[in-house]
């Protein structure tokens, strides 16, 4: 068998692949982050939960009225994002004009219940959810077996992730959102409806992190914890790649995916840990992040 | 208020620390004592700072852990302990803060948040933590040969001793020339270097300061509950924190005291009757203190208070 430093190459590359469907969510995850902060200023603590109730819902779904794995993929998202219109428009509209403090409080509140509620309902064991039947299977490369299912997340996460940056930064949509971001006053002279915006932003950051939780659901142990679990590293994901940057976040989520696959090989202990060390090395070098600005 | 009123009301509040232990369990009151003083020093960055921690638990645990250590591997006693612990908070607090200034505003919180998340994960992983098992069976052992503290009540008082001079350093730095330099950093960071302040060496001491109040708090309960687990140094412990100074104000001494009170006495009364739905009753409080109550209970009393005495006054 061919080894690397002593590591079979195919649990090598096993482990990449692992590392790239977890950057996948890394990457979908900050995405949302990044363009719910730029617009409304407000760093979004329940986008895990969120990710978690994509995932719950998804299971939830097919057990109860026998849904598809390929209906939930739109439905869910759906479901989600008019949750969130309806949260920004009531209750997240409130607090603009305060300290981005009382934001990351208020969405961190709001994450405890959500992930309070379900974990009463359904305690915190996983929740069983199998492939779909055309995904099941695996691709055989020859040089190492890729799972279907994984190398379909993969995709679908970078199409989606891309998708977004590519309607951001190129459509007059796009344009409107990024001026809004520097100077919503001004845009909002122009006669355009800025609140509007900014309930579609972050409806769409909602729904890319439901989405997220719809793609998890076969592939990890769905449970009520396991949005909380994910959100803290998204939160060094975006301290290292900077929020300023839409590109910026895809690419540092892809990558800390990687290294962290890498040190499930190499030095499975620190696998947990390694994305806060590299967050705390950044920090000591790049203090404004890999591609951000400081404000 | 006249200053009559305010030392009257203080020896009252004294006094009713002295006799507590009579009427209400001394445990408990010990608990709520050690998270009133892991408030009040959470508080020195939050509410005069203008630095909101979501990681302060990464101290809380790690004193509690060195000081639960060393009292039951070496032939520490509970003092020395107690101050090892304190001590080894301060010097992560210097660590931490070291990287957290080197970012403002929201990025402060996330940092702290996943600084104290890697923390958390070596204690889960380290042998002398006891992992998910926690460290159980912590000596309480004797203060200065003498003082026995396997005695509830002999242990309150010592709690107590420590919770007033903690608090006491809290108000004494508020209201120090160091204070106003703080307050004047939350306010307005930039002007505060212009007119020549090094703000980062003063928020590095804000934090180191609040890091080892929040250490003696920590090691404090592992004393007082003879364990300590990863809840200590868990998010939720942050968390608690954070909503103890929101709840009770952020804007006074005081008001972290009454928060943790408040909180304590809740999750006291609660997890026995609903379980784990207690999170979602936190969550809640949170939610609706964001909304309408952002200056707390000791905030809106006193607002209201004022506003009795304005009228009578005119």
């Amino acid at each position: 068998m061919t080894t690397i430093f002593g590591v079979p190459i195919t649990a090598l590359y096993g482990q990449l692949v692992v590392g790239l469907v977890n950057g996948c969510f890394y990457a979908m995850l900050s995405l949302g982050l990044s363009i719910i902060f730029g617009m409304l200023d407000i760093v979004n603590f329940a986008h895990g939960a969120f990710y978690m109730l994509g995932a719950v819902l998804t299971w939830f779904a097919f057990t109860q009225f026998g849904i598809s794995y390929w209906w939930a993929l739109l439905l869910v998202p759906l479901v989600l994002a008019a949750a969130g219109a309806i949260i920004e428009r009531s209750l997240l509209r409130r607090l603009y004009r305060l300290d981005p403090i009382y934001g990351l409080l208020f969405t961190f509140g709001l994450a405890l219940v959500l992930e309070g509620l379900l974990r009463y309902k359904y305690g915190v064991s996983g929740l069983p959810y199998s492939i779909p039947d055309n995904l099941q299977g695996v691709f055989n490369l020859g040089f190492m077996f890729l799972p279907k299912y994984r190398a379909w997340v993969v995709i679908a996460a970078l199409l989606v992730s891309l998708t977004t940056w590519l309607i951001i930064e190129k459509t007059s949509l796009g344009a409107y959102l990024r001026a809004a971001t520097e100077n919503p006053a001004l845009v909002g002279a122009f006669g355009i409806n800025v609140p509007a915006m900014t309930t579609i932003t972050y409806a769409v950051g909602v729904a890319l992190a439901g989405l997220a939780g719809v793609l998890a659901a076969p592939a990890t142990q769905i449970s009520p914890l396991m949005g909380s679990n994910l959100i803290i590293v998204v939160f060094a994901v975006v301290v290292i790649g900077g929020m300023g940057s839409i590109l910026g976040s895809i690419v540092t989520g892809l990558g800390l995916g990687l290294i962290e696959g890498l040190t499930k090989v190499f030095y499975p202990q620190a696998s947990s840990t390694m994305v806060f060390f590299i967050m705390a090395i950044v920090l000591l070098v790049r203090p404004a992040g890999l591609f951000g600005r400081e404000r | 208020m006249p200053n009559i009123v305010k030392y009257g009301g203080y020896s009252l509040l004294l006094l009713a620390g002295i006799l507590a232990p009579l009427v209400i369990y001394p445990v408990f009151l010990m608990k709520a004592l050690c998270f009133a003083l892991f408030a009040c020093a959470f508080n020195l960055l939050l509410g005069y700072t203008g630095l909101l921690s979501f990681g302060h638990a990464a101290f809380f645990g790690t004193a509690g852990y060195i000081a639960g250590y060393l009292i039951k591997q070496s032939s520490f006693g509970p003092g020395l302990g107690i101050l090892s612990g304190t001590l080894a908070a301060g010097a992560l607090g210097l660590v931490v803060g070291n990287l957290v200034i080197r970012r403002q505003g929201i990025y402060f919180s996330m940092i702290t948040l996943a600084l104290a998340q890697l923390i958390y994960f070596l204690y889960l992983q380290a042998s002398f933590t006891g992992g998910e098992d926690g460290l159980q069976a912590i000596p309480r052992g004797r203060l200065f040969w003498f003082i026995n503290l396997e005695n509830d009540l002999t242990l309150y008082y010592v709690v107590l001793a420590i919770f007033l001079g903690g608090t006491l350093l809290v108000y004494r730095t508020i209201h120090s020339p160091f204070g106003q330099v703080l307050k004047a950093i939350r306010e307005n960071e930039a002007r505060a270097i212009s007119l020549g302040y090094d703000v980062n060496r003063y928020k590095l001491m804000a934090f180191v300061l609040s890091a080892t109040l929040s250490g003696l708090a920590g090691a404090t309960k592992a004393l007082v509950f003879t364990f300590v687990t990863l809840t200590d140094a868990h998010w939720h412990t942050s968390g608690d924190v954070v909503l103890m100074s929101l709840l009770g104000g952020m804007g006074s001494v005081s008001g972290p005291i009454v928060g943790a009170f408040s909180i304590v006495t809740l999750e006291n009364e609660l997890s026995d009757k609903v379980g784990s739905f207690v999170t979602v009753i936190i969550g809640a409080i949170f939610m609706v203190c964001v909304l309408v109550f952002r200056s707390g209970i000791v905030g809106e009393v006193s607002t209201l208070y004022r506003r009795v005495v304005g009228q009578r006054e005119q």
